[in-house]
């Protein structure tokens, strides 16, 4: 037990959850759910994607009302009516997608979260907190203009400028570089040292280990473990997350001698997007049967990225070339003719359309493709052949014959448009974070079908955070940071470190680098 | 207690089927409420607007004449707000259809040509009614301007430039002074086709109209497309479609159909050219649209229904000496009645218990 | 100098409507929430207004019927886009029709009725002096009163915490209703506030402008007010710009229509509409920084519970 400063409460909860229940139509979300967490501890919720941990939460801070179920406060019955009251008690969130206001600046976003106060005082108390935890911010600057590691502090800053007794943060590190990662521990351990409690949630094994001395593991909608995890090891963690042995992917050694098949040279463009980030003399190729992995943490160019590679944003004609084609200035449609796939990152609404049915949504990129248009009819019969092959071959499963992509899991909906789009043995395949929020097994097969198609002489390219992903199935590996590539080198010849330092700051010697 | 919405994974049939349905309900019980708010029997009311439309052969015919205008625009609309281009001006486009397609009868009046003569009309009347909706749909597509109020705006333009033409180089010389172009001959009419002469060939184009635009809707890319760019935008870039193409698609489409109503309308029925040609038919297809559930078969039905409130405003300005705007106060009700319907498709109402752990 | 007192107070009475319900428009937008209804709002405020003030014989109990009247066409708006989530535009455009068409039975009785316009502001002395006397000092109240409102209502966007929580709202309602803000109660107040607007601009049409009651006298004033929100830049400051220039267009284009120009009425007459098109046009030009619309505008909330 770390029980500092706790002798006033005793062994009694700041909060024990009992029997926790939300279920989202056929999906039960939250079965039955315990958790307690005890004053000045930092206790982990871990789960994969899709565990529930997310709703949970939300539950905890009166964003969603449990179907049943009992939240006990500090020794009293809680029913939260909604966020607002949350906070009253005590409770604060750092969200994971931010919940801030880019055109409003940091203590406009800092003073909607408190009650009313003038501005110039609260600029004072911003900086002042900021300082005392180590979290740098100017009161005075507009969001957008911050990075992102930036925009996490400030809701950490805001959270605890309210005072709370429990600091509830969703998955934070996934946005950070492992600087910023190791400078949120701190601050983390400071609040923790003031007899505050911090629910920190996260899928990752190594950071839960080194912070946390107590866990609730989340699978499948239920809590199936609580545990010390410093006693633990990262092994004995993933089994209780993922409850059965996954298959490990089989990789072949160093692939990549064939001809090249994408090559970028000089990539400069100006992001559609004005909070966005601009690439800037991006370089790099794509050899037949080689798998090339992207790191970086988001929001360093790799919508941008895509979108150029992709064609839904066009360039000048010579920086992108497919099969030494220039195709800068061409179309999705003209890229795909050429044997090249997409898979964007965001499922609903990029890569299906959340209302279609499977089969008009296998149209979605397949309309290109011989058989489903005739002079400008569809053919239906055709559209529902092919979804039925996808279905069998990557094991699609959903309650329907063919339902509308919202109603299906994300790892089964990323398994259809993944399948959809490699059906045809495309000899090119670019694809954004394969397998976010997608449970292990589906994960694993995933991460198995791009690695077959590489073994079969296909150019895959990998844009994804997950560092692990990428050193499980990359031949080579680049660092997108700040909108600037680094050279693509070998897996063997990096470390996590080596990576996790492009990830960070060091980018202006690897700019001028000479190109892979 | 309070009442949430939940979104539904799937649209019921059902729930498409009975919300047009419960909101024509509605709209009758909240009109016999208003009727017998200023004092008139409500069930006589209702009877004058919606049955003695139905009562005769004459009236029947009146019917088909008023539904489709309605029908044929709302045909147009429906492309452009399944793929969220909202174009308002409808109206506009009637307007300068029926412009276009009279300065062929104009400029040939008199001069002994054939039947060919109102063919050429109709493809004058579709092509002044798209290029007119181009105009907003090019502003929207090239310069990012917002088509709502640029469509709506060139509603106002059309009506006055039709206003100009007939009390100008267009007037009837021997017409009195009277504020309107000559009577177009019989080459520049479309023949009558019964014996009050008030069902014309306008009719039939609309019917076809209805299967071809269901066709493209329902089976082609064309209407695949529509349909994603509307539902998922990004999407549709990602399957390599033009968004702004298909705006000025869309709006040419909605602008070609209008004219196409417009110089029906003139062709048809009225005869000449007037500085009122239109009771709001362009308005009023956009209720006919929603009310259609966007679908060409429920426009179908939609538009007799709406002309119904047309003719039995025009009876109840006779019988009950009421306005006529009381035809718009019941088209207005509809619509929001359709659109408070419509959530019930996509979304199911729960009702829960405050802070709901029980 | 007389004509130019003379088309300077015709402009100041055309850009009065403009600017009432432009400036309840720009707080309606800012909270996220576009009302295209304002037409239908502004005309049954004409209607009521004029109808309470011949029947009360009261000017001041008419402006408040008319205000009120806007109101309530507002709340079936919000009863649609906050309460079910229905579509803005098609809801907005639900509401102008509806509201045409009331306004039309609501003046049936009074159409032909007549009244004196409201009673101007006269301050000894003052509003005598040449030129600027009337023009400053002896204008009717709503007048003052819109002048007052755009200043109010730019203070309060950009000074006031409540300010900041409606252009948070607008900005990105998930956030605010994450940080415990009634997304919902922002947007009914502003959705109100933008009714009573549009019902006092209408008012002052029936009371003030005309002063009496014709079906359809709006003619797409309600229109050209969402314009000028666009214009602005969702900027109650510059709106009062551009509804005085919308409003010194339609003046002007009548003084050139008693003129006889040799130009037929009619151009004239469509010269503010456009005016509106031309202008949309020219800003789309102009390089985009701080004039975004509001980040959710049209966008329907909906709490997940």
């Amino acid at each position: 037990m770390t029980g500092v400063g706790t002798q006033d409460s005793g062994d009694q909860p700041l909060l024990a959850a009992s029997a926790i229940s939300k279920r989202y139509g056929s999906l039960l979300a939250n079965d039955a759910i315990d958790l307690a967490i005890r004053p000045g501890e930092i206790h982990a919720l871990l789960g994969e994607n899709g565990a529930g941990k997310s709703t949970l939460v939300k539950i905890l801070y009166g964003l969603i009302a449990p179907d049943s179920g009992q939240i006990i406060w500090q020794g009293a019955p809680l029913v939260l009516s909604g966020p607002a009251e949350a906070r009253h008690h005590g409770i604060a969130m750092v969200f994971q997608h931010f919940s801030l206001f880019d055109t409003l600046s940091v203590v406009e976003n800092v003073a909607l979260a408190l009650p009313p106060e003038p501005v110039a005082a609260l600029s004072e108390r911003v900086y002042r907190v900021s300082r005392e935890y180590g979290l740098d911010l100017e009161p005075g600057r507009e969001v957008w203009r911050l990075s992102v590691g930036e925009r996490q502090r400030i809701e950490i800053v805001r959270c605890l400028m309210q005072n709370p007794k429990l600091l509830i943060l969703d998955e934070p590190t996934s946005v950070l570089s492992p600087t910023e990662t190791s400078g949120l521990f701190r601050t983390l351990e400071a609040i923790r040292g003031e007899g505050r409690s911090v629910l920190y949630i996260s899928h990752k094994l190594e950071e839960v280990r080194v912070l946390c001395r107590s866990a609730t593991v989340l699978r499948h909608g239920r809590k199936v473990a609580s545990c010390d995890p410093s006693r633990e090891s990262a092994a004995s963690l993933a089994r209780m997350m993922v409850g059965e042995d996954i298959h490990d992917v089989q990789v072949k050694p160093h692939r990549g001698d064939g001809a090249e098949r994408l090559g970028v040279r000089q990539l400069n463009l100006a992001s559609p997007d004005p909070h966005g980030t601009s690439l800037v003399d991006v370089s790099f190729s794509v050899r037949a049967g080689e798998i090339v992995g992207i790191a970086g943490v988001a929001g360093n160019g790799q919508d941008e990225l895509f979108s150029a590679l992709s064609g839904e944003v066009s360039s000048l004609p010579e920086t992108v070339c497919i099969d030494g084609q220039a195709v800068g200035a061409k179309g999705i449609v003209a890229r795909r003719e050429l044997g090249a796939a997409f898979i964007p990152e965001e499922r609903l609404g990029h890569g299906a359309a959340p209302g279609f049915t499977l089969s008009e949504n296998v149209l979605v990129s397949q309309h290109g493709k011989q058989g489903f248009v005739r002079r400008g009819v569809l053919d239906r019969a055709a559209l529902r052949d092919c979804l039925a092959a996808i279905r069998q071959r990557f094991d699609v499963r959903a309650g329907e014959i063919d339902p509308p992509a919202r109603a299906l899991s994300g790892g089964n909906l990323q398994k259809f448009i993944v399948g959809r789009d490699i059906m045809g043995a495309p000899r090119l395949v670019i694809v954004a974070q394969p397998t976010w929020g997608v449970d292990a097994g589906a994960a694993a097969f995933l991460r198995q079908s791009l690695v077959d198609l590489a073994e079969q002489s296909g150019a895959v390219l990998v844009i994804s955070q997950d560092l692990d992903e990428l050193f499980e199935l990359s031949d080579r590996i680049a660092v997108l940071s700040r909108g600037r590539l680094s050279p693509a080198l070998p897996r063997g010849q990096q470390t996590r470190e080596s990576i996790g330092l492009m990830m960070g700051e060091a980018m202006r010697e690897v700019a001028h680098a000479p190109h892979a | 207690m309070r009442l949430t919405l939940e979104r539904r994974t799937q649209a019921g049939m059902w729930a498409s089927l009975a919300s047009p349905i419960l909101a024509v309900v509605l709209t009758l019980v909240f009109g016999a409420l208003l009727f017998s708010l200023i004092g008139i029997p409500p069930l006589a009311a209702l009877t004058v607007y919606f049955l003695s439309p139905l009562a005769d052969l004459w009236a029947l015919e009146e019917l088909t004449v008023k539904a489709a205008p309605l029908i044929l625009i709302a045909l147009g609309l429906a492309p452009c707000y399944l793929s969220n281009n909202w174009n308002i001006g409808a109206e506009g486009q009637l307007v300068m259809g029926a412009v276009a397609g009279s300065a062929v009868a104009i400029a040939t009046h008199g001069q002994g040509h054939g039947s060919y003569i109102v063919w050429l009309m109709l493809a004058a009347g579709v092509l002044g009614g798209a290029a007119y909706g181009l105009i907003p749909a090019v502003l929207k597509a090239r310069f990012g301007v917002s088509e709502i109020l640029t469509s709506l705006m060139l509603v106002y333009v059309a009506d006055l430039l039709l206003d100009y033409l007939v009390r100008g180089p267009w007037r009837d010389p021997k017409g009195f002074n009277f504020p309107t172009s000559v009577s177009f001959g019989l080459e520049a009419r479309l023949p009558g086709l019964s014996e009050t002469g008030r069902l014309h060939p306008g009719f039939f184009l609309m019917l076809l109209a209805v299967a071809l635009l269901a066709f493209m809707l329902a089976r082609t890319l064309k209407g695949f497309e529509i349909r994603l760019v509307g539902e998922a935008p990004r999407a549709a870039r990602f399957g390599g479609f033009d968004d702004k193409r298909l705006t000025l698609f869309v709006f040419a489409l909605s602008g070609a159909l209008a004219g196409l109503a417009g110089i029906i309308e003139v062709a048809g029925p009225i005869g000449n050219l007037q500085p009122t040609i239109s009771p709001g038919y362009g308005f009023t297809a956009i209720i006919v649209a929603f009310l259609g559930r966007l679908n060409p078969f429920g426009i179908l039905i939609a538009g007799f229904f709406l002309a119904l409130t047309f003719i039995g405003g025009e009876n109840a300005q006779i019988a009950l000496r009421l306005p006529l705007d009381v035809t718009r106060v019941f088209q207005g009700l509809l619509l929001f009645f359709v659109l408070a319907c419509d959530t019930l498709i996509l979304y199911r109402l729960r009702v829960t218990r405050e802070g709901a752990p029980a | 100098m007389m004509i130019f007192e003379a088309i300077l107070l015709t402009i100041i009475t055309a850009a009065t409507p403009l600017l009432l319900a432009a400036i309840g428009e720009v707080v309606v937008e800012r909270s996220g929430v576009l009302n295209l209804g304002v037409e239908g709002m502004m005309i049954m405020g004409a209607a009521t207004g004029f109808a309470v003030a011949i029947l009360t014989g009261s000017s001041l109990l008419g402006v408040m019927a008319g205000l009120f009247a806007g109101m309530a066409m507002s709340l079936l708006f919000a009863a649609l886009v906050l309460g079910l989530a229905a579509n803005q535009v098609a809801s907005g455009l639900a509401l102008t029709i509806f509201g045409l068409g009331l306004s039309g039975l609501v003046g049936f009785p009074f159409v032909g009725a007549k009244r004196e316009a409201m009673a101007h502001l006269y301050l000894p002395y003052l509003s005598d002096l040449p030129f600027f006397g009337r023009v400053i000092f002896g204008q009717d109240p709503l007048v003052y009163i819109a002048f007052a409102l755009a200043l109010a209502v730019a203070l309060i966007i950009g000074r006031t915490r409540a300010g900041l929580v409606l252009r948070a709202v607008g900005e990105n309602h998930h956030s605010a209703h994450a940080l415990g803000h009634n997304v919902r109660q922002v947007r009914l107040l502003a959705i109100l506030f933008g009714g009573a607007c549009a019902g006092l601009a209408g008012a002052y049409l029936s009371l003030v402008y005309t002063p009496f009651w014709t079906p359809g006298m709006t003619a797409g004033r309600g229109w050209i007010a969402l314009a000028i929100v666009v214009f602005a830049s969702w900027r109650a400051g510059r709106a009062v710009i551009g509804a005085y220039l919308f409003g010194g267009v339609s003046i002007l284009q009548l003084h050139a229509q008693g003129f006889g120009l040799g130009v037929p009425a009619q151009a004239l007459a469509a010269l503010p509409y456009l005016t509106t098109i031309i202008v949309l046009f020219a800003l789309s030009r102009l390089p985009r920084g701080s004039s975004r619309a509001p980040a959710c505008l049209g966008q329907p909330f909906l709490p997940a519970r």
